[in-house]
């Protein structure tokens, strides 16, 4: 199977959210599956849940999606979003607890080789345990 | 009790009415410890759950209290409309395992409340919402039954809120303030307060 592990970032900024996108793209490629979201609904600072189901819908591989996340909300509605995705999807999923823009970068890396989902969010997860 | 879609309906709109009312007060409180959008994310989801009060009113009170909580996860963002929607929904969850209401009260309440815990991974003690939760829910474990319970509940819940003015946020924003969260009420527990004073309140009015 040739699918990479999506990564999906999500932001209470759009700005930071889609320049983080852009990092990886360059640095990483378009062999992964990159998508992000940031904003309340009102197009304000903040997360919202259906944005952040429309970029893992959008990021969506058969090797499941890395999801990586700035702050408190942004955590928080991301795993609100990953259960109440459909069932068989909801495992595929995971919340990686790494900094945003370090973690993307090196899961993107991680996922564009080829690894599982457990493999890229160790990689992103290493960036914390220092 | 089978509440009544007249009941519930009127349960619904005045618990949001009442967030909606408070939002400047919520924003204003989450401004000096928090990152300011707490009333205007309540107010959002609540509009949004006025939008659908036929609708809620119309469903059995456990499918009400999941389709509310998952109108607020969807519409409230920040950390909020996950907590709060988990607490409606964990109830609503906990109704449909035929829990029975008023008897179970104090249950179907408990698993929202754990809901919330779980959800934010915290406990009591840290100058949050689950501060006027957990000793609300004590009353209705402690006193179910007594015909005084509805006041009982709405002081409990005024007096949990005003002890999370000395408590420094361990979670959450305000956690980032260290001792700075010291002497402010926290915006969680004040929505959560508002919260169970409407609901207090519509039942006293519509005994």
């Amino acid at each position: 199977m040739n699918d990479t592990v999506g990564i999906v970032i999500v932001s209470h900024s759009k700005d930071i959210a889609k320049g983080t996108a852009d990092m990886v793209r360059q640095m990483v490629g378009a062999e992964v599956r990159v998508a992000f979201c940031g904003g309340n609904a009102d197009g304000g600072l903040g997360t919202n849940v259906p944005s952040i189901i429309e970029a893992i819908d959008s990021a969506w591989s058969s090797k499941g999606v890395a999801v990586l996340v700035d702050l408190g909300g942004a955590e928080t509605n991301s795993e609100m979003a990953v259960e109440m995705l459909q069932p068989d999807r909801k495992n595929l999923v995971v919340v990686c607890n790494a900094p945003i823009v370090e973690g993307a970068v090196m899961a993107a890396t991680e996922a564009a080789g080829g690894s599982s989902l457990d493999q890229v969010r160790a990689v992103a997860e290493e960036l914390s345990a220092g | 009790m089978s509440l009544q879609p007249e009941t519930l309906k009127a349960l619904v709109r005045a618990a949001a009415e009442r967030v909606i009312a408070s939002a400047s007060e919520l924003t204003a409180l989450d401004q000096a410890i928090g990152d300011g959008d707490h009333g205007a994310n309540m107010k959002r989801g609540f509009e949004a759950v006025l939008g659908k009060l036929d609708a809620i009113g119309a469903q059995p009170l456990d499918e009400a209290l999941k389709t509310l909580g998952k109108t607020l996860v969807m519409t409230v963002g920040g950390a909020a409309g996950p907590l709060y929607g988990s607490f409606f929904m964990a109830a609503g969850d906990a109704l449909s395992r035929s829990k029975r209401l008023p008897e179970d009260l104090a249950e179907v309440f408990g698993s929202g409340v754990n809901a919330v815990s779980a959800r934010g991974r915290s406990q009591p003690g840290e100058k949050t919402m689950l501060d006027v939760l957990f000793p609300v829910l004590e009353v209705l474990k402690a006193e179910a039954g007594r015909p005084d319970l509805i006041e009982r509940v709405r002081a409990a819940a005024s007096e949990a809120t005003a002890r999370t003015v000395p408590m420094q946020a361990t979670k959450g924003r305000a956690s980032f303030l260290g001792a700075r969260s010291i002497g402010h009420v926290d915006p969680g527990a004040r929505s959560s307060c508002v919260l169970l004073h409407a609901v207090c309140n519509t039942l006293e009015a519509r005994p």
